[in-house]
């Protein structure tokens, strides 16, 4: 009898290996293979017809640290996160309340804010040319009307990263809605009739009863922002190119740029790797938190 | 008396003033959160080269439709896009629920270390990893093809979290009922827990169309030809200022691509939200 018990165990385990094994092949394949294959290319000289590529240690980092675009772009992407960041999870805070308060109109309301989620943001990009193009751009049709000369928003290092953040902004903070709105759904109405009660205003009660409450879904939008940060960089392709002269260029593109347009593919694995360590630290820094949470409660 | 009337008349008027500057608000900022996506429907209408006047007096025309139609395999790269999200949504079904079953209902030596490994994907970004996916792609010969373009995006960590929750939902007695009635394991898989999982799929799918339509840079690498092309690629590919195509003819191209999705949207809102919702929460 114990026999057949564990006849029937070893039976389920092969089953359960058997039936998890095709998607941990691929992911192997896709994600932990390529991952590792790429730290290791990253300690590698770039290879030549002529000149083998050779061991070169942290060489490739070396370089990626000494070369000023690698500072420009690093700068770029922190002052593309530092902004896209709050500026999206404030908007996204603001759609939802108003998308929760009994209003006219309501769901039309809702669907304007959700719609760009929907958008490749290739498609967003090209709408987007339609307001940034000099002179004939919307925007410099209105600073126009009252008097302001055109400007090349995307053409000049001044306002190129400042057009391609409006972009992203427009982009998510619709998708970062949905959370923040399922979330107040949960909040009984009871808390705003007793805040209303104790004499709080407006104000008070959605600093000190919306948002301590609204915090986890806080945390959990901010985290997928960190992400999006990094990864959204379709339309770059379409605006600035990552120009005029690297000044709206952000991390992912010049990977792709040195991968792909200049065949540099261990510069290209070395930053790569910066990258996933950057994700690495949100993905602990998350887990942290969440575990916080969980003590709290 | 007289005070109570006041009293009521401020407390009725304040929410109101209230309630209207939110709903001001919230309007103003709907049109212009839309409003990238009407002057382009409306440029692309307009002939093309007189679309940034702003001029309404011109008649509406579908000729920048029809030239669009006519000046790239338009045809083809709507087809292409289906084609990928279907084999891509399929892959994904198949592998994400045979691995969320083992998951949730399955007990096997390292089975926890293993979905760690797995919960660890979500955070390396398959568009991270774009230089050495490619070389893997392209020596399993792989390039420039649907199946190239699909394949890392199959074992999605995501879908299996999904549904290795939602199978853990299942109440066992209802496995168990459908045990004593004869079913084997994948008989339990296909008549209990994927029925049970219904709003999973849905959610998922609806949600991994949406993303797949819209992808960009890692189709951008893997393809090198009209024949594979997605449509957004092509769209960028068309729609790049230098090569001065016109922005009507731009805005008729982006409209034609995003407007399937769009539409659908439109139609099935609810459905959309909640499953952009539903995957969203990790």
């Amino acid at each position: 009898m114990n026999e057949m018990a564990r006849l029937q165990k070893r039976r389920l385990a092969l089953y359960g290996w058997m039936l998890a094994a095709p998607a941990l092949a691929l992911m192997s394949l896709f994600a932990f293979y390529p991952a590792i294959a790429t730290f290791w290319h990253s300690l590698f000289t770039r290879g030549t017809s002529r000149r083998p590529s050779v061991f070169a240690g942290f060489e490739n980092y070396g370089d990626l640290f000494a070369d000023p675009t690698f500072w420009t772009v690093a700068t770029n992407n922190l002052i593309y996160a530092g902004v896209t960041i709050p500026v999206s999870i404030m908007f996204a805070l603001v759609m939802a309340l108003w998308a929760n308060a009994h209003i006219p109109a309501r769901s039309f309301v809702r669907s304007a804010y959700f719609t760009p989620t929907i958008l490749p943001m290739i498609a967003a990009a090209n709408l987007w040319l339609f307001f940034y193009t000099p002179d004939l751009g919307v925007i410099d049709q209105i600073t126009g009307f009252f008097g302001a000369s055109p400007t090349n928003w995307l053409g000049q290092p001044e306002t190129a990263l400042a057009s391609v953040i409006i972009v992203t902004i427009w982009k998510e903070a619709g998708f970062f809605m949905i959370f923040y709105l399922a979330a107040l759904q949960t909040i009984p109405p009871d808390l705003r009739e007793a805040a209303r009660i104790e004499g709080a205003g407006r104000w008070t009660y959605t600093r000190r009863v919306l948002l301590p409450l609204l915090m986890p879904t806080t945390i959990f939008v901010f985290v997928n922002a960190m992400i999006n940060s990094v990864k959204l960089i379709d339309h770059l392709f379409i605006l600035t190119k990552g120009g005029p002269n690297n000044a709206s260029k952000l991390i992912l593109y010049w990977v792709w740029e040195m991968a792909f347009a200049y065949f540099d593919s261990p510069h290209a694995a070395a930053m790569t790797i910066l990258v996933l360590l950057a994700l690495g630290l949100v993905a602990v820094a998350q887990f942290r938190l969440v575990e916080k949470r969980t003590h709290y409660r | 008396m007289n005070t109570d009337t006041t009293v009521a008349n401020t407390k009725l008027t304040l929410p109101d003033f209230d309630k209207l500057l939110d709903a001001l608000g919230a309007w103003v900022l709907a049109i212009v959160w839309i409003s990238p996506l009407l002057f382009a429907a409306w440029a692309a209408l307009q002939p093309s080269g007189t679309a940034l006047g702003l001029d309404f007096s011109n008649p509406l025309t579908f000729v920048n439709f029809t030239y669009v139609w006519g000046a790239v395999p338009w045809g083809g790269y709507f087809a292409n896009t289906v084609i990928l999200v279907t084999l891509i949504l399929a892959g994904q079904l198949v592998l994400c629920t045979l691995a969320g079953f083992a998951f949730a209902r399955f007990e096997f030596k390292g089975r926890d270390t293993v979905f760690i490994l797995v919960l660890l994907q979500l955070f390396i970004l398959p568009e991270v990893l774009i230089v050495e996916n490619y070389a893997i792609v392209s020596k399993l010969g792989l390039f420039d093809t649907a199946l190239g373009i699909g394949l890392p995006y199959m074992a999605s960590a995501f879908g299996i979290f999904l549904l290795r929750q939602a199978f853990k939902s299942v109440p066992v007695e209802l496995e168990e009922a459908a045990r004593i009635e004869g079913c084997s394991w994948m008989g339990v898989l296909w008549k209990v827990y994927v029925p049970a999982a219904k709003p999973v799929y849905l959610a998922y799918a609806l949600v991994s169309i949406a993303t797949h339509w819209n992808n960009f840079l890692w189709p951008l690498i893997v393809t090198n030809s009209p024949e594979t092309r997605p449509l957004t690629v092509g769209l960028s590919l068309f729609g790049a200022p230098e090569t001065g195509v016109d922005i009507s003819v731009i805005s008729a191209a982006t409209i034609m691509t995003i407007a399937p999705l769009l539409i659908a949207f439109l139609i099935f809102q609810r459905q959309f939200i909640q499953a952009f919702l539903r995957a969203g929460i990790r």
